[in-house]
């Protein structure tokens, strides 16, 4: 197969195919960008979701959770837990949360340990908010089920 | 050595070795706090874990690339390295600065971490990989600039060659792409395309501009074979991994809030994305073929041949098992994805660096024709326990991938995360147990280094 092929006819595959490929991508990603507010519902956006989301990153949340499927596999999926914890509720979401951050690390022996961030209540409110807006994100149906 | 410039390679190899003992170091504690919780917490919680193990390994495969460039460079350019002092002071700063950034990992809680490190000013930690704080990212970029400046001046005042082109190219695009690391809009769906930018087009495109010269300057060294025959592989490969592997970022754009249209862009470019592991099979078996040399040192030809077959199983085989949008749907987010990591990481990056070192630093130690017979046989049994020890660890991660799809996303008698976690703990175990064999072949093939040379 590769006897057919020059050094010349190579570089220019490379080249060619290179440049072609990264144009289309770089078309995509503006399209991506000009469609990404609205799929995220943005104007939902509040100033208590962003502050969840620097707290979400503050505390390296992503170290042991994942959040619509990326980060690590160590403890569950969160982009759902509104719906799993709070039965897509907001209050009874943010009560719940309070609670469980409040218990944390669980006196459970040998379970997996979730760390005490001593949050105030309305850094996990914050943190509730920014739940409850990307469980609201519309990511081609995934997670496929309630249990993530 | 030709030119005594490429000593400085040296520091940057055994330093590369070190942190990859530690990385390894670092995994196999992980792997013991997933079957027992209680197990170094709250000294060491899993997150802090992780990124000590995930760091890690990307900084000692950008020490393995400079290595691997200072030593290639002066050969390929046909003189000494542009500023060999520079090299050594990069090395010095760059040790210092990711020393000091584990130790921060390890000894602050991170939310501390980010307030004495200015993230305020600029918040890009807590991100997965680019965790780092601010100053580290900042001394990355210096890093980087220096290694290029000093490789690219060095090609410039030099011979320039096809392998020379396809590094520096790598090496530009490696340095773009980390800037993208500097932006994270409030938008979490917005920060996570983005962040592909750095992780994908470093570990699926640039990192493998790299790997490929690395791969093709070593097999000219060791078969011998003519060097026009040599570039148009290198040419195929990188070009099927740009045609591939670009678009081939849309694989991660299926779930995670992105267009529709991901989802067949994705599917499409990345079921091609095995094709140019694939080639490089038949570049390193083909190369070893037509042979024009035998070279004394065995154990470089065996590294880079088992580089390509592992690179092709980890990153084409496991990549392509879940790549295709309708099955990423149930395999997105679990312990598939960590098994296909795990075994492309090792299987591409860390075998080139392994290739490299190997063939390398026997020269660098003022052993042309390699170690001696003796120190290569324990090579080789280190070959064979480091790659079975990650394919067993790979198989062990994948069956409890599939565990827990069949556990929490199939059917209607759905079970929980933690009580699916419980039920694997067996295969966790196994993966414990290979974890162990990785880290025992590591020590192997540092036993092999201080075999003593036979009388000669």
């Amino acid at each position: 197969m590769t006897e057919r092929i020059t050094k010349s006819m190579a570089k220019n595959i490379y080249y060619g195919g290179g440049t072609f490929a990264l144009l289309i991508f770089l078309a995509l990603t503006l399209d991506t960008v000009k469609q990404i507010p609205q799929r995220s519902n943005e104007v939902k956006m509040t100033e208590s979701v962003v502050m969840g989301k620097k707290i979400w990153e503050k505390n390296d949340c992503v170290g042991c959770h994942t959040l619509i499927g990326e980060g690590a596999y160590y403890a569950p999926e969160l982009m759902n837990v509104f719906q799993r914890r709070g039965g897509s509720d907001e209050s009874a979401f943010k009560a719940y949360m309070k609670g469980w951050m409040a218990s944390q690390p669980l006196a459970v022996p040998n379970r997996r340990k979730m760390p005490q961030f001593h949050l105030s209540d309305e850094e996990v409110d914050n943190l509730s908010d920014f739940l409850i807006w990307t469980s609201k994100v519309n990511a081609n149906d995934w997670p496929p089920t309630i249990e993530g | 050595m030709k030119y005594s410039s490429q000593a400085v390679a040296k520091p940057y190899f055994i330093f590369a070795l070190i942190l990859l003992a530690g990385e390894i170091l670092f995994g196999l504690l992980m792997a013991i706090q997933y079957l027992y919780g209680d197990f170094l917490f709250p000294l060491i919680p899993f997150n802090v874990l992780r990124m000590v193990h995930t760091n890690l390994l990307i900084v000692l495969i950008l020490f393995g690339f400079m290595g691997a460039t200072y030593y290639l460079i002066p050969e390929e350019a046909e003189r000494e390295l542009w500023s060999p002092k520079l090299a050594i002071i990069t090395f010095w700063v760059f040790a210092a600065a990711g020393v000091a950034t584990i130790l921060g990992y390890l000894f602050v809680p991170y939310a501390t971490l980010t307030e004495i490190t200015f993230n305020e000013l600029l918040p890009t930690m807590g991100r997965e990989f680019l965790e780092q704080p601010l100053p580290t990212k900042v001394g990355i970029v210096l890093v980087v600039v220096s290694y290029i400046v000093n490789t690219a001046m060095t090609v410039l005042l030099g011979r320039r060659t096809v392998i020379t082109t396809v590094l520096i190219t790598g090496l530009l695009g490696l340095a773009v792409f980390f800037l993208v690391a500097f932006y994270v809009p409030d938008n979490l769906i917005m920060d996570k395309f983005f962040w592909w930018f750095t992780v994908h087009l470093w570990v699926e495109a640039t990192w493998e501009l790299i790997m490929g010269a690395i791969l093709a300057f070593v097999l000219i060294k060791v078969t011998g074979v003519d060097r026009e025959h040599i570039d148009k592989w290198l040419y195929l490969i990188i070009a099927m991994t740009m045609v591939s592997g670009i678009l081939g970022t849309g694989h991660h754009f299926f779930y995670m809030g992105a267009p529709e249209y991901w989802l067949w862009i994705g599917s499409i470019s990345s079921a091609v994305e095995p094709l140019p592991f694939f080639l490089m099979i038949l570049f390193a078996f083909t190369m070893t073929r037509e042979r024009k040399i035998t070279h004394d040192n065995e154990m470089a030809l065996t590294w880079a041949k088992g580089t390509a077959v592992m690179a092709f199983l980890g990153a084409g085989v496991w990549g392509f098992i879940h790549t295709l949008a309708p099955v990423n749907m149930f395999t997105h987010g679990t312990q598939l994805t960590a098994a296909h990591g795990h075994l492309s990481f090792y299987g591409a990056y860390i075998m080139i660096i392994f290739t490299i070192t190997s063939y390398a630093m026997p020269i660098l130690r003022g052993r042309p024709h390699g170690n001696s017979k003796k120190a290569q046989k324990v090579e080789l049994s280190a070959f064979w326990m480091l790659n079975i020890g990650m394919l067993g660890l790979t198989l062990a991660l994948s069956a409890a991938g599939i565990s827990q799809i069949l556990d929490q996303r199939v059917g209607t008698d759905l079970v929980g995360f933690m009580e699916s976690q419980d039920s694997i703990a067996g295969i966790y175990m196994v993966r414990a147990g290979f974890g162990l064999l990785v880290f025992t072949g590591l020590l192997t093939y540092f036993a092999s280094f201080f075999i003593k040379e036979d009388n000669a």
